[in-house]
């Protein structure tokens, strides 16, 4: 049943498009699939930091003849995967800029022999000094990267922070750090790459952005449009850890593949995957903030820095949606925010579920409630204090023109997680108690979609068409990953159609045969997309009205019996609709001023944590998240996504640390780098409230990123209530706990009350 | 994938005897393989160096769980979910049967037998400290006959014990005497399930008219290999539960221990916790001894 | 070369095998090489994501660990034996009107685990759900909806409305 009066599918928890095919275990993966005399390959990767690269020796008791060699000599286009800077080689090429960079690819029929040959090549260099920190970095002793190792930076300004100290009742200062994380999706990245020197490059993978990848092959291979075809495969989850590194394994797929003209399958193992690829940008954020004497806050002033690694990747947004979040949902005159993203010698960070905002949104919620402590409020109160509410502009002077529901959205967490009593209780209890209790929220939104003009640079193309079968196919390059894209974006086409939900199915993930709709990330699938469909989908009725005589009403059978008329007279039956912008949209990017976003998703959440004083382990006993996020098109997907979202927001928090030593992941196998398990997540209690947007696929903004945001700074919060202790850096574990907690009580002395 | 299936051996004789014979006659050759849990692991990580292995899986003589009035035996070959299942263990060494439920999965402690995990030898294995408090008694079998050690002295380093190279651990024999005491086990890990223990203790005592009359702790990940805590049992031995004794108990721990860092955790968090998981013990202790 | 194998046979799915392969070769790659049967898959090659479980002989095991010499005479069910002649088994089709899988690539050895959870304990708390799926780890659920799958599952004795397909 649709949760909706006026739609029949969307809102309506309709079985996943491709389910049935995941259940049976049918899918295919791009492991799963073969092609015929295809060849295997591996990566020779570099085991330094930096340094220039002397020599390559191949062991002679190998015969090499047997073996596909490839390095930087054999890139016949640009050896630049091409993103924003493109400042990244596909493979190095006389130096190397961190650990685990790829340096020769070797490809061999047989799956075992291959990996001889990888631990046949010695590479020998001459060590350059690596730099691994955000302060090393930023002192700008040694360079790595340009003039000055700045990969980006933003200044954004609003009002005159600068005149707010002097009258300020209470300035507070704090500083904030966040870890880098590991996306963890279960499949590891892969590619198959069948090259041949009439047809071009295709490529089959794990991917999130066909698109993409076909650029960076267009230009690594220096082939014209017709001659390059990516097609995504079932890829097994990607949370945007596939969003840039599939270009990279494409090429070096796609170079095996021409060096030994045979199709070449590159699927990494769980160690190579770990080590090799894009992690979450670690974060320092620095807060000083003035109020006033009843907690209005006056002035807002940010130091933001992220650690990019060795290349540019997509460092400069996701510092910019990191600067774009950094002030939080609050209203406040004067806000300056001074971002900067620096490089280092690690292996180059890049998108991951919230993409800057939860580096962003941990520092200001914790510092809330630092402030809240440290001018004697309620944290709860100085957040109601200055909520943003619609009229009220925001840090890049956006007018908050739709409905902002901050206060109600609160008022229901609070109450759904029974706050008050707990808190109460707890204040109680933990006295007494080895396990210590406590309670903790955030607040925050989310930003749709691309900052300011990002769409309009874009440029979406989407539709449908309708086959002979019949069977209507949305045709877009948006990719499923679990997320429910195919599902969603089917319900919408059949909604706007008026026909059956199994009357539709989506066109194959293939450039060969979808037009660009953009990439799948910056949780616009929905929004965007889902716009473009339905507006295809109504084109598409107003044209078989016009012109093959589709009554108003009609039914099912009236639709496809006009498709057949339409297709007669036309030859083909098809609709695509380009990205239109919302009226009054404006964006200087210079200034970083303007709608930043077309649309922000609203959240709180609660969590509720237990803090054992005798191990230090916390567990997060229950948690809450109450949202808005325009219009649900899909109860169960919709609240799939944040529960998801949520444990892997737990795990940032509390358990999953990238343990780095001299700039290679030491704890890369999955036994030592930690998610939680079915026995460690709570119970996760979702809740949403639906104002429709009216720019967005049915009424839905994005949802996608929006729960990765809160829960890491409602834990540590809960943490803070629990404990009475401060705790401003995650990953935040037992043995980082303790030595805190402990920081006054001798070993020798007992421990529990 | 990063080992080569083509370059080892591996056979399964069917029985005990036929296995014996093998390691007997190339002392050292031969590299036994149960439940694959550890081996399998090296395997797809490239590491296994072993180029000739013998299966032990599923040979019947090696698992048995065997109950007399005096003693429940395990053979070597038995599971940790053969453990968990059988009713009789469970009752007369709880610990035991709470620890093979922390043997990673219900998929390894299907797979995962009690020998493999001590001839492994971690020092953070979550069989030993229960096996250590229990007085186990391990049997050793080769083809020139089998010999009984006790538990505590099968490791002598870090994974090293005195297992000899044409030798298998037949069976653990556990006495019964047990059922009695005051039973504690405690695993510090970095998750709720599929985690290696940063430190864990466990514990068996007994109090009589107001003091401690037998006591026996160990403890993983406080030492090269699983072992007792015999200078905490020596300053607990004859003692009441007083936070004096708690004092000296957590002293004692502390002065015994060697915790290293490692990937997992720190020397220091192992230390301190340690010391609390002792406290938290003899303060359950002090409640059981307190009640009329 | 396969004739320098001795042949290993087992049960799969009902279907009894044979394969001429390294003893040592793993019975997750004897299963998706050998026997094209590619439900099953790889996730981390240590035993701790449980992508690659399969049952054994009633027994839950994870067929990366298990040298396939090990799987002689062996009873084993992998995901594509759990659905009848098109018939979706009771968890699948929880799965699909709960929401149990996302991406799916956890799915088939969490099917495997929640079979195998519901044939000992067929009524089981959320407790025994977490404890028997502890060993099958989902990036992408958060675990809400596969727990809500399995109790669905659990306390239907037939499927009610099976998706033929």
């Amino acid at each position: 049943m649709s949760t909706n009066p006026t739609t029949r599918i969307v809102g309506a928890a309709v079985p996943r498009k491709e389910g049935v095919d995941k259940l049976l275990g049918r899918a295919r993966y791009v492991d799963d699939i073969e092609r015929e005399g295809m060849w295997y390959g591996a990566t020779v990767r570099s085991t330094i930091p930096r340094g220039r690269i002397r020599s390559i020796a191949f062991d002679p008791n190998i015969d090499w003849s047997e073996f596909a060699v490839v390095t930087a000599a054999d890139v016949p286009g640009k050896n630049r995967i091409q993103l924003i800077l493109d400042d990244q080689p596909c493979l190095a090429d006389g130096q190397v800029n961190h650990c685990d960079e790829a340096i020769v690819l070797v490809a061999h029929p047989s799956k075992t022999r291959v990996r001889d040959a990888v631990s046949a090549v010695t590479v020998e260099y001459d060590p350059l000094p690596p730099v691994f920190s955000i302060e090393e970095s930023e002192q700008q002793e040694t360079i790595v990267w340009g003039e000055d190792n700045l990969l980006k930076s933003f200044l954004l300004e609003k009002g005159d922070v600068d005149s707010a100290w002097a009258t300020a009742a209470h300035i507070v200062e704090g500083e904030y750090r966040t870890g880098a994380q590991e996306h963890l999706y279960i499949e590891n990245n892969g590619m198959i790459a069948e090259w041949s020197a009439d047809r071009g490059i295709t490529v089959w993978g794990s991917l999130q952005c066909p698109y993409y990848v076909y650029k960076s092959l267009l230009s690594v291979f220096a082939l014209p449009e017709e001659k390059v075809r990516v097609v995504q495969t079932e890829t097994g989850g990607a949370f945007g850890g596939k969003e840039d590194y599939p270009s990279t394994l494409a090429c070096h797929a796609g170079l095996l593949s021409m060096k030994c003209g045979h199709p070449v399958k590159m699927v990494y193992d769980r160690m190579e995957d770990l080590a090799a690829t894009t992690k979450r940008h670690p974060s320092r954020v620095r807060h000083r903030t003035a109020l006033d004497s009843n907690g209005r806050l006056l002035a807002i002033d940010i130091d933001l820095a992220t650690d990019g690694g060795a290349y540019a990747t997509l460092s400069s947004t996701v510092l910019s949606r990191a600067t774009l979040h950094a002030s939080g949902p609050y209203s406040c005159a004067n806000i300056r925010i001074r971002s900067r993203s620096w490089a280092t010698n690690s292996v180059p960070y890049g998108a991951f579920r919230g993409f800057g905002a939860p580096q962003a949104i941990f520092a200001v919620e914790r510092h809330m409630d630092e402030i809240a402590a440290a001018i004697g409020f309620d944290p709860i109160e100085l957040r109601r204090r200055n909520f943003l509410h619609d009229g009220d502009t925001n840090a890049t002077e956006q007018v908050m023109r739709e409905p902002v529901i901050l206060d109600r959205l609160l008022d229901r967490a609070l109450s759904e997680s029974d706050y008050h009593a707990k808190r109460a209780r707890y204040a109680r209890d933990n006295a007494v108690s080895p396990v210590k209790r406590g309670i903790g929220i955030s607040a925050y939104y989310h930003g749709s979609g691309f900052t300011g003009s990002g769409e309009r640079i874009l440029n979406s193309l989407a539709g449908v068409d309708v086959t002979p079968e019949p069977r209507v196919r949305v045709l877009v390059s948006n990719t499923e990953f679990g997320q429910g894209t195919n599902t969603v974006l089917t319900q919408i086409a059949s909604e706007a159609l008026g026909v059956s939900y199994d009357d539709l199915t989506m066109a194959p993930p293939d450039t060969g045969a979808v037009p660009n709709s953009g990439p799948t990330v910056a949780s616009r699938t929905v929004m965007v997309v889902g716009r473009l469909i339905e507006r295809a989908s109504s084109q598409l009725i107003a044209m078989l009205r016009e012109h093959a005589g589709l009554p108003a009403p009609h039914t099912r059978e009236e639709f496809f019996a006009a498709c057949e008329r339409y297709r007669a007279a036309h030859g083909k039956v098809e609709s695509l609709c380009r990205y239109e912008a919302p009226p009054g949209i404006f964006w200087d990017d210079q200034k970083y001023r303007g709608e930043a976003y077309p649309a922000y998703a609203w959240a709180i959440h609660v969590a509720q944590v237990a803090v054992d004083s005798v191990t230090y382990s916390t567990e997060v006993e229950g948690f809450w998240a109450v949202q808005e996020i325009g219009r649900v098109l899909h109860p169960v997907l919709a609240a799939g996504q944040i529960e998801g979202g949520i444990a892997q927001g737990i795990g940032y928090a509390l358990y999953e640390k990238v343990v780095s030593e001299n700039g290679h992941m030491a704890n890369n196998q999955m036994t030592n780098y930690i998610m939680p398990t079915a026995e460690d997540v709570p119970p996760i209690h979702v809740f949403f409230e639906e104002i429709p947007f009216r720019h967005g696929g049915y009424g839905a903004k994005g949802i996608g990123e929006l729960p990765h945001d809160g829960p890491a700074p409602a834990i540590v919060n809960a943490i803070r209530d629990a404990t009475g202790v401060s705790f401003n850096s995650i990953p935040l574990l037992p043995e980082d706990l303790f030595v805190r907690l402990c920081a006054l009580l001798p070993v020798e002395e007992p421990a529990i009350q | 994938m990063r080992g080569n299936a083509e370059t080892h051996q591996l056979v399964a004789p069917g029985t005990l005897a036929a296995v014996l014979e093998l390691l007997a006659a190339d002392p050292g050759a031969w590299t036994p393989i149960a439940g694959g849990t550890e081996l399998m692991v090296a395997h797809a990580a490239g590491r296994l160096t072993a180029p000739r292995l013998v299966s032990l899986w599923g040979i019947p003589d090696l698992r048995f769980i065997h109950a007399t009035p005096e003693t429940i035996s395990v053979g070597g070959g038995a599971t940790f979910l053969d453990l968990r299942r059988n009713a009789e263990l469970a009752e007369a060494f709880p610990l035991l049967a709470l620890a093979s439920g922390w043997i990673g999965s219900i998929a390894n402690q299907s797979r995962a037998t009690i020998a493999g995990n001590l001839v492994n030898g971690s020092p953070a294995a979550d069989s030993s400290p229960a096996l250590l408090v229990y007085d186990a008694e391990i049997e050793l079998v080769s083809v020139r006959g089998s010999r009984r050690v006790p538990y505590s002295a099968f490791h002598t380093g870090y994974k090293r014990s005195v297992l000899a190279a044409d030798e298998l651990v037949f069976a653990i024999h556990l006495p019964r005497r047990f059922v009695r005491h005051r039973q504690y086990l405690r695993k510090v890990g970095t998750r709720r399930a599929m985690a290696i223990s940063k430190v864990a203790l466990a514990a068996t005592a007994l109090t009589q008219a107001g003091v401690i009359s037998e006591i026996r702790l160990a403890a993983a990940s406080l030492a090269p290999f699983p072992t007792r805590l015999l200078r905490t049992e020596a300053a607990l031995l004859a003692q009441p539960v007083t936070r004096g004794t708690i004092v000296a108990a957590r002293a004692a721990l502390l002065g015994e221990a060697q915790p290293i860092d490692d990937i997992r955790s720190t020397a220091e968090y192992r230390r301190r916790v340690g010391a609390n998981l002792i406290e938290e013990f003899l303060l359950e202790l002090q409640q059981e001894t307190q009640r009329p | 070369m396969n004739a320098s194998w001795p042949a290993i046979r087992f049960t799969v799915n009902g279907e009894l095998r044979a394969v001429s392969v390294p003893p040592m070769k793993r019975l997750l790659d004897v299963l998706r090489e050998d026997l094209h049967l590619t439900g099953t898959k790889e996730g981390c090659g240590e035993g701790e994501c449980g992508s690659c479980s399969v049952r054994m002989n009633g027994d839950l095991v994870n067929s990366c660990l298990v040298p396939v010499l090990q799987a002689e005479g062996a009873i084993v069910q992998t995901v594509e034996g759990l659905a009848t002649k098109g018939v979706l088994h009771p968890l699948q089709e929880a799965f699909l009107n709960c929401g149990g899988a996302q991406c799916g690539i956890c799915t088939p050895g969490m099917l495997m685990a929640a079979a195998q959870l519901l044939e000992q304990t067929p009524h089981p708390t959320l407790a025994e759900i977490r404890e028997g799926l502890a060993g099958n780890l989902c990036r992408c659920t958060g675990f809400m909806r596969i727990f809500e799958s399995v109790l669905a599952a659990a306390t239907q004795a037939e499927p009610e409305q099976p998706h033929a397909r």
